[in-house]
């Protein structure tokens, strides 16, 4: 269903005004300090931001994706570590309202449209991130449960969350579960291994999660066992989109701050915008936002439409990653020394836009998701004519 | 308890403000935000009409039918609102607005009306204690704290030297101050629900008015000429020698700040 415009308008708008009031004063600050920012998460929950695309029926607001886009974009505007905490929970939930039971969509979609719970999703383990065929947790079945032992990487929100979106080793193959735990470093069978250390994307925690004979209910099995991975594959499409709105969101900040520096900074008696050298960089920066924003939108349309859009999502995450470094580099090139210092957020935008360029799949791995996506696309038209 | 908001629909202040050319008054032809200032006001009212049955109505009088400044009261959470809009209006200066503004509030029959200090674009700061005086009610300005007391409420009034206290019969029209609460987001529910809130349209006529006492034809006040501000000084830099605090202080003094 596509969002009323006055509405989208009014709600991204509203998440500009609270990122500008309560976000920006504060992220460098956390960030710095690595630091979870529990107040604006709070906030956000009141906001509504845990149940943008959430159906109403379970709780949520049913909010199209052109919405949730540009709610992701004004967060990462402020700071690129928040969209986290939405993007990973969303996507758990994106798996329940398509692949769950609608009890398990009664069971689990209000308690996180609300934000009362968080979710997490873990594909990733320390010999499975592009691989995820080698995924080696195992899920063992035990009478009406499912005995997990395995350790997960990369999982956003790990510690945070009270519901995981899981990728285990079944015997009929990879399947998806949803593991309830307490908020917490352990919880029964789970606990956190290790805490990573990161160049961004800080304040928001990522995990390595080790499960020791965790007992789960078999009815926490998603869809059909053994077809976990393509479930979790046609989520990971809106994983790129999400990350390719992050990147635009990013690149926003750093062209911004850029711009208004070029602007009051003076040298050789003038302010260095009026230098031609500066001026080639902001043409080619503000050029590729604009053209990210379109790519992200042409694909976030593609999927409000129903239509494929595997290679879309592929191009937006691609070129909006790759703007996002290359733009916040731009940025501190022209802030000079001063862009360097800890003083100003152009360098946090400097160390959190890698995140976006390696995350839910490497740009090596989008070009091959893009090639191969043309070329299914080709041999589909050839066979039809 | 019913509570009344007057509300004032601006210009975003972030895009450029442009004056009509042939009034001299603001260009108002765009779209319009809600005043920042009234973002306290709803605020304030949405408060102390908490209970069971209370209700917050909006009042504004905007040009071309404009609601989108409405609606973000309304998403607030602010039960519904009433909007004059006429091309009669046109033109009206602080006291015209202020019996449309008393003729529409007297419909909503409140038992309190709340107002921002003064607006953001026209800060003319009168249309508050204009509307009272028109409906014959008692006015509290710069309000820092309300409570309400069975038929009365009690008001810290803001004054230079600290706050009175004062204790004022309902209804009356209380003005507040920017910072006396802390406005809400609106929920995105909230903004959702706002869209199917009802929003009574009105004229001129339907509020009993004549034509002749409001806009251009009903103002007292006229426009004779405008000029540009005088450019922004680069002030005093004060380089500290020592002496620093006691130079901001005696400077401070001299604005009487403190």
């Amino acid at each position: 269903m596509t969002t009323d415009a006055d509405v989208r308008a009014e709600i991204i708008d509203t998440v500009r005004r609270f990122v500008a009031r309560e976000v920006i004063p504060h992220a460098s600050e956390l960030e710095h300090q690595d630091r979870f920012p529990t107040a604006m998460v709070e906030q956000m929950r009141e906001l509504g931001l845990f149940g943008v695309t959430i159906p109403e029926e379970y709780g949520g607001l049913g909010l199209d994706l052109l919405t949730y886009i540009g709610v992701i974009e004004e967060l990462a505007y402020g700071w690129m570590s928040l969209t986290g905490v939405v993007n990973t929970h969303t996507m758990a939930a994106t798996l329940i309202i398509h692949h769950g039971t609608e009890a398990q969509r009664q069971r689990w979609l209000p308690i996180m449209a609300s934000g009362e719970r968080r979710g997490a999703l873990s594909l990733s383990e320390p010999d499975a991130g592009t691989d995820t065929r080698n995924i080696s947790c195992r899920a063992q079945r035990d009478g009406d449960e499912y005995v997990i032992n395995g350790t997960k990487a990369w999982v956003t929100n790990g510690e945070t969350a009270g519901i995981v979106a899981l990728a285990a080793r079944s015997e009929e193959g990879i399947s998806a579960f949803i593991v309830e735990k307490e908020p917490g470093p352990q919880f029964e069978g789970i606990s956190v291994a290790k805490r990573e250390g990161k160049l961004g994307y800080k304040g928001v925690e990522t995990v390595q999660m080790a499960y020791t004979d965790h007992h789960i209910p078999a009815g926490n099995l998603i869809g059909e066992a053994g077809r976990g991975l393509p479930q979790i594959l046609s989520v990971l499409e809106l994983g790129r989109i999400n990350i390719a709105a992050r990147a635009v969101g990013v690149t926003r900040a750093a062209f911004d701050a850029g711009l208004a520096y070029a602007q009051q900074r003076t040298t050789m008696g003038k302010p260095i915008a009026e230098h031609q050298a500066i001026q080639l960089k902001l043409a080619d920066m503000a050029t590729r936002l604009e053209a990210s924003r379109l790519l992200t939108r042409n694909a976030a349309e593609r999927k409000m439409a129903g239509l494929r859009c595997d290679v879309e999502a592929g191009m937006a995450k691609l070129f909006a990653s790759e703007t996002a470094l290359e733009v916040s580099m731009d940025a501190m090139r022209i802030h000079g020394g001063v862009g360097y210092t800890t003083d100003l957020p152009v360098e946090r935008y400097y160390r959190d836009a890698p995140l976006m360029v390696i995350g839910e799949g490497t740009n090596e791995i989008q070009r091959i998701v893009i090639a191969r996506g043309l070329l299914a696309r080709a041999l589909e038209q050839g066979t039809a004519s | 308890m019913n509570v009344v908001v007057c509300v004032k629909q601006i210009p975003d202040p972030v895009a450029p403000g442009a004056l009509d050319p042939g009034t001299n008054t603001l260009n108002r032809s765009g779209k319009l935000i809600m005043d920042d200032s009234d973002n306290y006001g709803v605020e304030m009212a949405l408060q102390l009409a908490g209970g069971e049955g209370d209700e917050v109505t909006l009042v504004s009088m905007a040009p071309g039918g404009e609601t989108s400044g409405l609606r973000t009261g309304l998403a607030m959470g602010a039960a519904k609102a009433i909007l004059i809009s006429d091309e009669a209006l046109a033109g009206s200066d602080a006291l015209g607005t202020a019996k449309v503004l008393a003729a529409a509030i007297a419909r909503a029959n409140p038992d309190l009306i709340v107002m921002a200090t003064e607006s953001t674009d026209g800060y003319t700061g009168t249309l508050p204690v204009q509307v009272a005086e028109l409906m014959g009610l008692p006015s509290v300005t710069f309000a820092k704290a309300i409570s309400i007391e069975g038929s009365t409420i009690k008001v810290e009034r803001q004054t230079e030297a600290g706050f009175d206290e004062v204790v004022c019969p309902m209804p009356a029209v209380v003005t507040v101050t920017a910072g006396v609460v802390e406005p809400r987001y609106p929920s995105f529910k909230g903004i959702m629900a706002a869209k199917s809130k009802p929003v009574e349209n009105l004229t001129v006529a339907d509020l009993g008015l004549d034509a002749s006492q409001v806009g251009s034809a009903g103002s007292g006040q006229e426009i004779t000429d405008v000029s540009e501000s005088e450019a922004r000084g680069s002030g005093e830099i004060v380089v500290d020698e020592g002496d620093g605090a006691q130079r901001v202080v005696a400077f401070l003094e001299q604005l009487k700040v403190i």
